[in-house]
């Protein structure tokens, strides 16, 4: 390890690293706008400027210079303070200082920087340059004129997100970040880009001048709109969710969120259930939890538990899935299910979970995807198999409908005939999988969420044994899923119980009236047209399709509005923080239950939340390692049988819109018919 | 001064015929092989010991330079790749060479080749250089069709390609990295070094960049020897030089000269001297643009190489002498070349960007005396915030102008201001 001497201090640092990132260990703040840790090096905003022997007698960019043995690195010699100084001068004068009227205001890398390193009056008495504003959709304003040119929302497009769509023109001031054509950035993670953006140039469209953020409360949770669980900071204003950050998380979403994690939130303001409704005479009529639950319990009392089910929703918390599971139990129900969209999958937990971790990405040296379009499923995951492509000697095929995954993949086929030739080494992609030392196949839901789907699952299970990819030291089956409540359900036992029906026969048995009620948790995605005659519960937070058919109407809380334990589809167990209240009447879903139970009854045996978390780890003890991704066991999985020569599609179409609180968005429609204007222009 | 028999650039002047021919008449291509199979250590030690320093203008020892490359051929090929894009104002030696000895430079381009053990070869033109371009082209299909290059070339058993890209004007991409970038197909601006060219340079391989000039020379010196090239002009400073002497002298004219010639002989023996006399001279830039120009009472005795040039805290560059006579506004000269440089700065780099544009503002107003005379501090603490705080050489080629000037013309840009205030006070 070089030894190097920063500020007179002697220390060891690792090799490899740069000058910037020796004196960040060393605790010394260095000034920076362009450099950024995910990102390539730029060395254009020569802030970073230090002194360093040996070398050329002038400051070097310490971003971009890599530590030597015995260097001697100088951060506070005159030289160095009046080279930021400089580079502060030049950066200002022609940036507009409009900071009250800049969102960007009170979290600004310029604003702090000047503060700190910069002059307090301007020498510069020439006309500012007036640069046009650019449009790049309905998620980034741009505000052209502030632009320090440090490129990082340049870099991000075309390394990260993976779409060379953003790009400089012009040469010295006339230089202007822009999209050369003047349309919207087709990438799901262009919210990113207002993080990256050091100054007010790139700010959130539909956050514009909304808030400040000194006036924010700060919430830690995770992610439920897609199964990746991203750490996101929540920040809300009273009972307002105003906008979502990423949060650092190496093993999940480094520092990147997908747009619908960020935007889908104004759909939180709408459509909401904010107190209980009772069907009245063919009309929903609002009525008070008493009246509620008085008609649930006139239904159910007496009721053969067979006839009753539970459908459990995508977004649920832990909590409300143990609860509602505890509670059918008590009914004598086994027919509940937490696979709305009828996957096959129960085996055990290595089967239905990605085993290699997200991390386990960066790891893999050859990957097929099955029946999934990770950009439209999980685009950060999707963007983690970007970096790992662009690392190199990777090899990426897919099985299904995937298109523009923003890396090259070799096209196999689309259906399940395709996936037996590959198993019987019949193409050539076969054998880079039997080369790679580590070779990862990414299960979608595309690939198990039909009728054969436990056959397709068989042939997978084939494919593992013969590639040898679920071994000691590595563990490739992956499943992505696109549920954030499925893993967890599953580690719950959300399934069908002895003699049980799952979801196609829940809704076959409410046509044939064998089922006379239905218990949805959430669950908005099934045909709600083959409920029949069936008396329906809807428990949940948005005025979606399971609660227009609705009988009765329990108001829950969205994912920001309670306290929550998440499982991602690594499964990853994760906990989500209270960030407001649900409206009105609503209540935290968990104790909506325990509040029926009583009624019905068949009290649960929890009155607190951390009563209700002891249950869920004694349930399965994968709870009690929060944060962690407990190891799945493996075994034959699937089921051999005939398959059907429909395309392995995702089940995904809009990426925008696919669960209730996005469906409820102004913001994810606005990006629907974006998208749609690019494809049609296309 | 430089006698005939001392002269690389027999055919500066086009006066004969610049194809292959002619070229062998005058001695180039005149048994390459032999050059060549002397071997690499022995065409760079001797190009070590000739002295020669790059004549693209920051005057690094070419031996050395060539020297740096890898020892050995590994996975990634070796490029040569010449400069010549020039763009400087007031440079107009690499034209001439292309058009009335490209041989000179073919042949050049070969042994150089070899030396850093490269098979192709490329030669950057500037996009303005046309009919150059073409003399290029036609002149490498001869040396192709004559077995010069190619397979065996020479039969000296290596194999060398050499390839003309024409640029698209601009002035950055004669910076060597810009130029790699630019000919790659991506946009012409500088990158951080390091890794240096020779270390990671085009496609990422090892590479060496080389002014036309320099390379051009290479065959004569190896030819004549390294002790005839050391044995002209000072120690640290040898070898024969192109001038390109412009502006207000009687003949304007590309010379080749010692290096080390004094300012004033080069002036008035080659260009008929400055117009009006020697005592009507203002001042000289005297290595193009970028170089702090010099006052007359320097310019009687400055000595013209790199050693010199630097003491006098200007420099050589690539010894294009830009002659004012007193009829010239020297402040109104400078502004010129401040737009210039705020036109061709690349953007990439904050100082550069930001402030070529200020500086050029300032003399604008400098020009005609509008601003206040703490502005003159201003304005040079302003190119010193620019100078070595860029990626590239610009930042610095923007500032020197400006600082000369403020050096040796201040009382004038003083008289300006103090001119204007007096008559607004009048009016």
């Amino acid at each position: 390890m070089p030894k190097v001497k920063i500020d007179g201090v002697e220390m060891e640092v690792p090799a490899g690293i740069t000058v910037l990132q020796a004196c960040e260990l060393a605790g010394v703040e260095i000034p920076r706008f362009c450099y950024h840790d995910r990102l390539s090096i730029a060395g254009n905003c020569r802030m970073c400027l230090v002194e360093v022997k040996p070398g050329p007698p002038k400051p070097q960019a310490s971003c971009a210079l890599p530590v030597a043995d015995k260097q001697e690195i100088f951060t506070r010699t005159p030289t160095v303070q009046k080279a930021r100084k400089g580079v502060m001068e030049f950066l200002l004068i022609n940036h507009p200082l409009d900071c009250p009227i800049c969102d960007q205001g009170g979290e600004c890398d310029l604003q702090d920087q000047a503060m700190a390193y910069g002059f307090d009056r301007s020498r510069y008495h020439e006309n500012k340059r007036a640069v046009p504003d650019k449009e790049l959709g309905p998620l980034v304003k741009t505000s052209m004129n502030r632009c320090i040119h440090c490129t990082r929302c340049i870099r991000f497009a075309t390394e990260v997100a993976g779409v060379e769509q953003l790009g400089a023109t012009g040469r010295g001031e006339s230089m202007e970040v822009t999209t050369y054509v003047e349309q919207a950035l087709s990438t799901e993670l262009a919210g990113n880009l207002v993080d990256l953006c050091p100054v007010g140039a790139l700010t959130s469209k539909p956050y514009a001048f909304e808030a400040r953020p000194w006036e924010l409360t700060k919430t830690e949770s995770v992610d439920v709109l897609d199964a990746l669980g991203s750490n996101i900071r929540i920040d809300s204003r009273g009972a307002q969710v105003m906008r979502v950050l990423p949060r650092l998380n190496d093993d999940v979403n480094e520092e990147w969120i997908s747009d619908k994690t960020r935007h889908a939130i104004d759909g939180l303001r709408h459509q909401r259930l904010d107190r209980p409704y009772v069907r009245t005479k063919g009309k929903l009529v609002e009525a008070t939890w008493d009246e509620a639950f008085g008609a649930i319990a006139a239904k159910l009392n007496g009721l053969d538990g067979a006839k009753i089910a539970a459908i459990v929703g995508d977004q649920c918390d832990a909590e409300s899935m143990v609860a509602l599971k505890d509670l059918m139990a008590s009914l004598g129900s086994p027919n509940v299910d937490c696979r709305q969209d009828g996957a096959k999958i129960d085996g055990p937990r290595g089967s239905y979970i990605f085993n290699a971790g997200v991390r386990g990405i960066d790891q893999a040296d050859a990957i097929l995807l099955i029946g999934t379009n990770p950009r439209l499923e999980a685009p950060v995951l999707n963007a983690r198999i970007r970096k790992r492509y662009l690392h190199g000697r990777c090899p990426i095929g897919s099985i299904g409908t995937a298109d523009d995954l923003t890396y090259p993949i070799e096209r196999l086929g689309a259906g399940p005939a395709t996936l037996r030739e590959l198993v019987d080494g019949k193409l050539g992609f076969f054998d880079k999988l039997k080369d790679a030392k580590h070779p990862l196949i990414v299960v979608g839901m595309g690939a198990l969420a039909r009728e054969d789907g436990a056959a397709v699952l068989a042939i997978v299970s084939e494919l593992v044994a013969k590639l040898n990819a679920v071994r000691e030291d590595w563990n490739g089956f992956a499943v992505l899923h696109t549920a954030a409540a499925r893993v967890g359900g599953l580690d719950l036992g959300l399934v069908p119980g002895e003699g049980g029906r799952d979801v196609a026969g829940i809704l076959d048995g409410c046509q044939r009236k064998e089922i006379e009620a239905v218990f949805l948790l959430a669950a908005d995605e099934i045909d709600t047209t083959k409920l029949g005659k069936a008396f329906v519960i809807y428990q949940g937070h948005h005025g979606d399709a399971g609660a227009h058919r609705a009988d009765v109407i329990l108001p829950g809380a969205a994912y920001t509005e309670k306290p929550g334990i998440y499982v991602n589809t690594e499964g990853r167990v994760q906990v989500g923080r209270r960030a407001g209240y649900p409206p009105g009447d609503a209540r935290e879903d968990w104790a909506i239950l325990r509040a029926l139970s009583e009624r019905l009854g068949k009290t649960l045996p929890y009155d607190t939340l951390h009563q209700v978390r002891s249950r869920l780890v004694a349930v399965n003890k994968v709870f009690a390692a929060i944060d962690q991704q407990a190891a799945g066991a493996w075994g034959p999985v699937g089921e051999p049988g005939a398959t059907a020569d429909a395309p392995l599609k995702s089940s995904v179409a809009n990426f925008y819109m696919t669960c209730p609180i996005s469906r409820a968005s102004r913001t994810m429609a606005d990006c629907t018919a974006s998208r749609a204007h690019l494809m049609a222009a296309e | 001064m430089l006698g005939d028999k001392d002269r690389i650039f027999t055919n500066l002047y086009g006066a004969q015929d610049w194809r292959l021919a002619g070229a062998r008449a005058r001695g180039a291509w005149d048994n390459t092989k032999a050059i060549l199979d002397k071997g690499v250590d022995w065409i760079i030690d001797e190009m070590k010991k000739s002295g020669l320093r790059g004549r693209g203008g920051a005057g690094f020892p070419t031996g050395m330079k060539w020297s740096f490359m890898p020892k050995e051929v590994k996975d990634r090929p070796h490029y040569l790749v010449v400069n010549a894009d020039e763009s400087e104002p007031g440079t107009c030696k690499d034209r001439d060479i292309m058009r009335h000895d490209p041989h000179l430079l073919i042949e050049g381009c070969l042994v150089a080749g070899f030396a850093m053990r490269a098979h192709a070869g490329y030669i950057y033109v500037r996009g303005e250089f046309y009919n150059e371009a073409q003399h290029l082209i036609a002149a490498i299909k001869e040396a192709y069709d004559a077995g010069l290059l190619g397979k065996n070339a020479c039969g000296s058993g290596w194999d060398f390609d050499l390839y003309v890209h024409r640029g698209a004007g601009a002035y950055i991409c004669g910076e060597e990295t810009a130029l790699l970038e630019s000919l790659e197909g991506k946009k012409g601006m500088p990158r951080l070094k390091p890794p240096f060219p020779a270390g990671a340079g085009l496609y990422g391989c090892p590479t060496t960049v080389n002014n036309v000039e320099s390379i051009a020379v290479a065959p004569t010196i190896l030819r004549r020897g390294a002790a005839w090239f050391a044995g002209i002009g000072r120690p640290n400073n040898t070898g024969t030089k192109l001038f390109c002497i412009s502006g207000h002298v009687n003949r304007p004219c590309n010379v080749e000269e010692e290096m080390g010639i004094p300012l004033r002989e080069l002036i008035e023996r080659h260009c008929g001297g400055v117009r009006g006399g020697w005592d009507n001279l203002l001042a000289v830039i005297p290595g193009g643009a970028s170089v702090p120009l010099l006052p007359k009472s320097i310019c009687d005795t400055v000595l013209m190489d790199f050693d010199s040039l630097r003491d006098q805290r200007s420099g050589l560059g690539t010894a294009a002498v830009i002659v004012m006579d007193k009829s010239t506004d020297v402040v109104k000269a400078i502004a010129r070349l401040s737009y210039f440089y705020k036109h061709e700065s690349c953007g990439q780099c904050t100082p550069c960007r930001e402030g070529t544009g200020w500086m050029w503002r300032v003399m604008e107003r400098m020009v005609t005396g509008n601003a206040r005379l703490e502005e003159i501090d201003a304005l040079e603490d302003v190119t010193k915030q620019v100078e070595g705080h860029t990626i590239c050489a610009l930042g610095d080629a923007a500032a020197w102008p400006i600082q000369g000037l403020i050096r040796h013309f201040r009382p004038e840009m003083e008289r300006r201001i103090r001119a204007r205030t007096e008559k607004l006070a009048a009016e």
